[in-house]
């Protein structure tokens, strides 16, 4: 702990424009990095911890001003230099790596010649020398055939392999310090595995600095030296990651590593004997994108012989990566997608077959709770609305509607006034319970919950689970529940369902999935789910 | 709606405009009824030059009708018909853009291949056609303006209801088991709303122009003066009578000039996120 830091933040203050919901973005930083030696900053939505990144880069929006502090790398303050100094930092002595490899690359340039972009700005080596050095780095970081890929363009890559591409650009110039900007969040858990893998690997080394941000304390359990904790801009805990992470000192701290959920499913009441609910056999549905008149047609089996039941009263767990074509199920089920084979049976009521108003008739029965809570409610109708106008639309007197949409935002935890309001006057978590409400007015006997909590910051999510959990057993619901992240999948769920490919491979009740995985491809999800061996307390 | 008044006052091009419409809206209400001379009568010499009589401030033309009682009650002409056959264009091209963007596949084949139809013929030969085939009169250019201006409502609207109906509120909708109709009237158009309404007002300008060009051509109602036949019926004298030309087509260059910077002012008010600087 006595190298002297590759770069320091010194009591940073940056002010946000007049009008925000706070005055600092972010109030009083320090932070060193020290060569060797991974920093995770942590925190939730809104902590700041963007910001700090930015700020370290340059790349603050004009809208922001830095009023007081400074960030020294060797000796000199970088706050104080014009673009031309910052050019030259940039990249060279510090470099970035965003959270989303799709938009960081530029669609229309080759992999290999991104990479070289690197040098030419710097005025770096000859054309020749430069290529060589993108073949090396491809190699470096991992990807599969350099020679091939080098020529390919970032949509011919996979979302992992964009990310070692960005790395890969990232460490060019050799630069001192590395700032991962939640640079696995967009990824699955297998690849984000490897990519952590490999973030650990380079640094080690070539004995960087980094500053990594994130907001999953199973990735700070596998990959930070250290750990800033951050809340409304200001660092309320830091310390070495065993020490945070085992011992947490600060309230928030703890509560967000008791809202991080465990990897051991709770023990849930046997199910059997009961009815079923809903039945799906043999869903099938391919994509088909022409590809005109001199490629043969692209075609993506998104769900092929899918089938299940959910008891009454039970939770259906489907945990599959993107493109597992969990989601395609998920719509399948809801009719808002036509399957090309297959059957969805309801009670004695066969939804594939129904059209019009008979299948209008019959919605009411099965009802959505959807991923984005910003785009999930029609920017331009009032809460009362939304949730109204379905039961309205099934024929209930409108008044009759209002007081139970009423009653209906008293029992997901928002008080009546929220009825004369506009979804933008609410925050993610609110914005998910009028969701949960909206799907409640029809009195459905079946919730289908796509990804519902995973936007949503790890306490909020918690929350949002706990009122799920609540409702469910009130109100005697079945739940077929869509996710990616198997720590919340152990939670809630009673069976879970592994999808692959379109395929289910394995079906089997959540504590035996956990305990004893059959499927390889189960064994691989279970065991790159982040932070499982670092810490008992947040695995 | 505060936000968006605060929006447009921050514009000064779309101020300036604001008022140079209203300004041009109250001549067409009031003007008439203040000054109760008829274009058409002849009240002076002809060829009297502007700012010699303060009776006839603008001057007389060829037959010595009054060039400012002519403006004035042109006022009305142009503004009526680019008024209402934008409203006419707006009738048949949201709904026509809304079904096929909302229903797609066949439907939305039928009707894009009816809208190209209509773009592939120069617009304003069409409405030349048009307008000498119905005899001219107000009604049949406001006809002829409206036939020619929808398609490009209908492509926007279109687009707009394309990228709309994939958004989760509309799913929900569906999944509440709402009706298409509602959900089109209700989810839909009232969040495509912004860039028609920003359409619509350069299709006014539009819309002056092109009636202008019309009357020009003496296709005009003949039983009302605008600004397009006042310039047309002054352009064999331009020479030695210039005023005759120049007041009417000052007419119709501030007044399609103010519904653009109106447009302008809207698109920015309307879509603050490509109106700031985007940092």
């Amino acid at each position: 702990m006595t190298a002297t830091p590759a770069v320091s933040i010194r009591n940073l203050k940056i002010a946000l424009p007049e009008g925000a919901e706070r005055l600092h973005a972010v109030n009083g930083i320090s932070i060193d990095l020290i060569p060797g030696e991974i920093v995770c900053v942590v925190g939730e939505s809104g902590s700041g911890k963007s910001m700090c990144a930015h700020a370290l880069m340059g790349l603050l929006p004009d809208s922001v001003t830095t009023e007081t502090g400074e960030i020294l790398l060797e000796g000199k303050d970088l706050l104080k230099l014009d673009e031309d100094g910052w050019r030259d930092v940039r990249g060279r002595r510090i470099a970035m790596v965003f959270q989303e490899p799709m938009t960081a690359l530029n669609p229309l340039m080759r992999i290999g010649e991104q990479m070289m972009e690197m040098f030419e700005a710097h005025g770096l080596l000859t054309p020749k020398a430069r290529r060589a050095r993108a073949l090396a780095l491809a190699r470096e970081v991992g990807l599969p055939d350099p020679e091939r890929i080098v020529r390919a363009y970032p949509h011919q890559l996979s979302g992992g392999q964009r990310q070692r591409a960005m790395i890969a650009m990232a460490l060019a110039l050799e630069p001192a310090v590395l700032v991962a900007d939640e640079p696995t969040t967009a990824l699955d858990v297998t690849t984000q595995a490897q990519i952590l893998k490999l973030i650990r690997e380079l640094q080690r080394r070539r004995n960087m600095a980094v500053m990594f941000i994130t907001h999953d304390f199973g990735v700070v359990a596998d990959i930070a030296d250290r750990v800033v904790v951050l809340r409304h801009g200001q660092v309320v805990e830091e310390g070495s990651a065993t020490e945070v992470l085992t011992r947490p000192q600060h309230a928030y701290t703890k509560a967000l590593l008791a809202a991080v959920p465990s990897m051991h499913p709770p023990v849930r009441a046997p199910l059997d004997g009961r009815d079923k609910a809903v039945e799906v056999i043999g869903l099938d549905k391919t994509y088909v994108t022409s590809g005109g008149w001199f490629r043969p047609d692209r075609k993506v089996q998104a769900a092929n012989e899918v089938s299940f039941a959910i008891l009454k009263g039970e939770t259906l767990g489907l945990v599959g990566e993107s493109g597992s074509g969990k989601s395609s199920v998920a719509r399948l089920v809801m009719r808002l997608i036509e399957a090309d084979r297959g059957t969805v049976r309801i009670g004695d009521v066969d939804l594939t077959k129904l059209e019009g108003r008979a299948l209008r008739a019959q919605r009411h029965r099965i009802q959505m709770i959807f991923q984005d809570p910003f785009a999930s409610l029609n920017p331009r109708r009032k809460v009362g609305n939304i949730i109204s106008d379905g039961p309205i639309a099934h024929g209930t007197e409108p008044k009759a509607a209002m007081q139970r949409a009423r009653d209906l935002l008293g029992m997901v935890g928002l008080d009546a006034g929220a009825m004369e309001r506009y979804p933008h006057e609410f925050s993610g978590g609110q914005r998910q319970r009028i969701g949960i409400a909206r799907a409640l007015a029809l009195d459905p006997e079946i919730i289908v919950a796509d990804e519902a909590v995973s936007a949503l910051d790890v306490s909020v999510q918690a929350q949002v689970l706990a009122l799920l959990e609540d409702l469910k057993a009130r109100l005697g619901l079945s739940m077929l529940f869509i996710t990616h992240d198997l720590r919340v999948a152990a939670q809630i769920c009673d069976r879970i369902a592994v999808m692959q490919r379109g395929v289910i491979v394995e079906l089997k009740p959540t504590a035996q999935l956990f305990a004893s995985p059959e499927h390889p491809y189960t064994r691989e999800l279970l065991a790159a789910v982040p932070g499982q061996s670092a810490s008992p307390q947040a695995a | 709606m505060k936000q968006f008044w605060k929006q447009m006052l921050r514009n000064p091009g779309g101020m300036i405009g604001l008022v140079i419409l209203s300004v041009a809206i109250l001549i067409a209400l009031v003007g008439p009824s203040i000054f109760p001379n008829s274009p058409w009568r002849m009240v002076q010499r002809p060829f009297l030059p502007p700012f010699t009589l303060s009776t006839v401030p603008l001057g007389t033309d060829a037959l010595g009708r009054d060039v400012f009682a002519g403006v004035i009650y042109g006022a009305r002409v142009s503004l009526l018909v680019g008024l209402v056959s934008t409203l006419v264009a707006l009738i048949v091209g949201v709904p026509l853009g809304a079904l096929a963007g909302y229903f797609g596949g066949r439907v939305d084949d039928a009707l894009m291949r009816f809208t190209e139809f209509f773009q592939t013929i120069p617009s304003f030969a069409l409405a030349i056609v048009l307008v000498a085939i119905l005899q001219p009169s107000i009604y049949s250019i406001v006809a002829a303006i409206g036939i020619v201006s929808w398609p490009p409502v209908a492509r926007l609207v279109r687009a707009e209801v394309l990228s709309l109906r994939t958004r989760e509120y509309v799913q929900a909708a569906i999944v509440t088991g709402q009706s298409n109709s509602w959900i089109i009237w209700r989810e839909i158009l009232p969040n495509a709303l912004s860039p028609v309404i920003v359409l619509a007002s350069l299709m006014v300008a539009t819309a002056i122009l092109l009636e202008s060009s019309l009357s020009f051509l003496g296709l005009g109602d003949p039983n009302l003066i605008s600004w397009g036949y006042m310039v047309g019926a002054g352009r064999t004298v331009i020479r030695q009578a210039w005023w005759i030309t120049v007041f009417p087509g000052l007419a119709i260059l501030l007044s399609v000039l103010a519904m653009n910077l109106v447009g302008e002012g809207l698109n920015d008010a309307l879509n603050p996120r490509l109106a700031r600087d985007g940092r």
